[in-house]
């Protein structure tokens, strides 16, 4: 297994503060990382650093050999690198069919015309919106715009799948469909890295996990054993008797 | 997507039947009537060409003036030498080069700061060109002569908004159409889908600012004498701001809504009222944002929608002229 992603002391300074401080870590092909840690700590600083929404102060980001870090955010798409967003955005003015197109067009495969509607109709369904190919976004609830999202993120095929609190404000029965569909896509061999709360979700999705806390990396590594590490229990309770 | 559709068809034949009923114009009346019409082409063409941009980006330029005059000043350069055709060509690509450079460099700023960049533009191209004619030439002016009468420009302005509405329309149908509803709709979405958001923003200044120049070009033999002030007048820009606002901006024949009212109106203001021009158009604008933020196509989509009956298109489509 060679590392697709490749982070190295990638770190982001905003003023005085050091959202993300020398992190290091590598994703392999088809793995299933969970990016963990508490609140603040710089999870989506770290996905903004990979997909270019914000360029690293200092460090390298590789996806596959091709320098990431500085390059522009539709460069790095149109490498593979597809994402969702911690608040789900979708485009109000296009159909829900057209939001999923939107993905297939400009990115990493690029498709046009029937082509792309006809791969946008099967992800509608494969995320469970099928037959909603028409419906006005403004109509939909809050987890059908997390499935459109998500359609968006897959139409591009892409390498690697940066999931940012996807699974966030999903109530229990929809939480289940989320870690069901994620588990398909995991096993149909995508390499995805997801920022995540929800814990369950972590240990039933994931072969490994990098936890940040304060900017920093504090493990990585197999889930159940760096859930039980010491300090990664006290970034999470706080204090140092937790 | 790549196909005909039966709406599409149904507006292009629409679209040609009223140009084609435009161009018999001339040949009933060749004074006041013509003068209007003329007017009322050279407005379609550019709050069309200014739409093609600003409708989508929601940027809006005051730039047209700078095309504008660039074109104009064009013509009165190359009149004695080249010959017509060769300068609208000419005209074409320097207002997409100036568009271009322009928007490299501004298109970065964003709400006001680009209104306020492209108001000193077209100044500053103004200024440029006086001073180069104060201190290079004995004139401050140009003279056209040409062979053309107010039938030929009308028809050449015509053609000219065949031209914008079958390139709006290649443009809708193309990546760089799709392109530019995600941009509108969200930035960063468009950005991470993988649209080079800079690059397609410039694209479509430089198509809208080419022909706003060949707009110019063509009314140069209408000036006879250009100057810096009449060339580079900011009132175009304002006056197609207005207009495109008025009419709407959400589709490409929508600004035809805005322009034929409006510049009925400032004819008659112009007429009546010479002395206070300025003041009406500043109420004009007031108004238009006031109480029709969204156009009157907007205003129309809100009624039909309200009413809950028929599709927008279909009144919209009946309100074409």
């Amino acid at each position: 297994m060679t590392a697709l992603l490749s982070v190295h002391n990638a770190r982001k300074v905003f003023g005085g503060l050091v959202a993300v401080n020398d992190v290091s870590f590598d994703v392999s092909r088809g793995e299933l990382v969970g990016l963990i840690g508490p609140n603040g700590s710089g999870k989506t600083t770290m996905l903004n650093l990979i997909t270019g929404a914000l360029k690293p102060t200092s460090g390298t980001i590789m996806l596959d050999g091709t320098v990431l870090s500085s390059r522009p955010a539709h460069f790095i798409a149109r490498q593979g690198v597809a994402r969702t967003f911690q608040l789900v955005r979708v485009l109000p003015s296009l159909s829900a069919i057209e939001n999923v197109v939107a993905g297939a067009v400009f990115g990493h495969a690029r498709h046009w015309g029937a082509d792309a509607y006809a791969l946008a109709e099967d992800l509608l369904h494969r995320v469970g919106l099928g037959g909603r190919a028409d419906a006005p976004i403004a109509s939909m609830t809050y987890i059908d715009q997390k499935r459109l999202e998500l359609a968006r993120a897959l139409a591009s095929d892409p390498r690697l799948l940066l999931l940012d609190e996807w699974l966030a404000g999903l109530n229990p029965s929809e939480l289940k469909i989320g870690i069901s569909l994620i588990a398909d896509l995991r096993d149909e061999g995508r390499t995805i890295v997801m920022v995540e709360h929800v814990m369950d979700a972590i240990r039933s999705l994931c072969d490994r996990c990098v936890v940040m806390s304060s900017g920093t990396k504090i493990a990585d590594g197999n889930v159940t054993e760096v859930l039980t590490q010491k300090d990664v229990v006290a970034a999470y309770l706080g204090g140092e008797d937790a | 997507m790549n196909a005909f559709t039966a709406r599409e068809l149904r507006t292009a034949v629409i679209g040609a039947a009223a140009l084609a009923a435009a161009a018999l114009i001339p040949l009933a009346d060749d004074g006041y009537y013509l003068s209007l019409a003329v007017n009322i082409a050279l407005y379609a063409v550019l709050c069309t060409a200014w739409t093609l941009f600003s409708g989508p980006t929601h940027y809006i330029s005051l730039a047209t003036a700078a095309f504008f005059g660039i074109g104009t000043y064009t013509v009165g350069l190359g009149i004695d030498t080249l010959p017509f055709p060769l300068l609208l060509a000419i005209a074409a690509i320097a207002g997409g080069l100036i568009a271009g450079l322009v928007g490299v460099a501004t298109l970065r700023l964003s709400g006001v700061y680009f209104v306020i960049f492209t108001l000193g533009l077209a100044e500053l191209v103004r200024q440029i060109v006086t001073w180069l004619q104060t201190n290079f030439t004995n004139a401050v002016g140009l003279y056209v002569f040409t062979d053309f009468t107010e039938a030929h420009i009308f028809w050449m302005l015509l053609g000219l908004a065949a031209l914008v509405y079958v390139t709006g329309w290649l443009i809708n149908r193309s990546r760089l159409g799709f392109a530019m509803r995600i941009i509108g709709n969200d930035e960063t979405v468009a950005r991470h889908a993988g649209i080079d958001v800079a690059r397609s923003k410039v694209i479509l200044f430089m198509i809208s600012g080419a022909f706003i120049g060949i707009t110019g070009a063509v009314l140069a033999p209408r000036f006879a004498y250009v100057e810096p002030p009449s060339a580079f007048n900011p009132l175009i820009s304002f006056q197609v701001v207005i207009m495109a606002l008025l009419g709407g901006t959400s589709r490409l024949w929508a600004p035809l809504l805005g322009v034929i009212p409006f510049t009925i109106l400032f004819d008659q203001v112009s007429a009546h009222f010479p002395n206070h021009t300025s003041l009406m158009i500043g109420i004009a604008f007031m108004a238009v944002v006031y109480v029709l933020p969204r156009g009157v196509t907007g205003l129309v989509e809100d009624l039909v929608r309200t009413r809950g009956s028929g599709r927008p298109a279909t009144v919209a489509e009946r309100a074409q002229p």
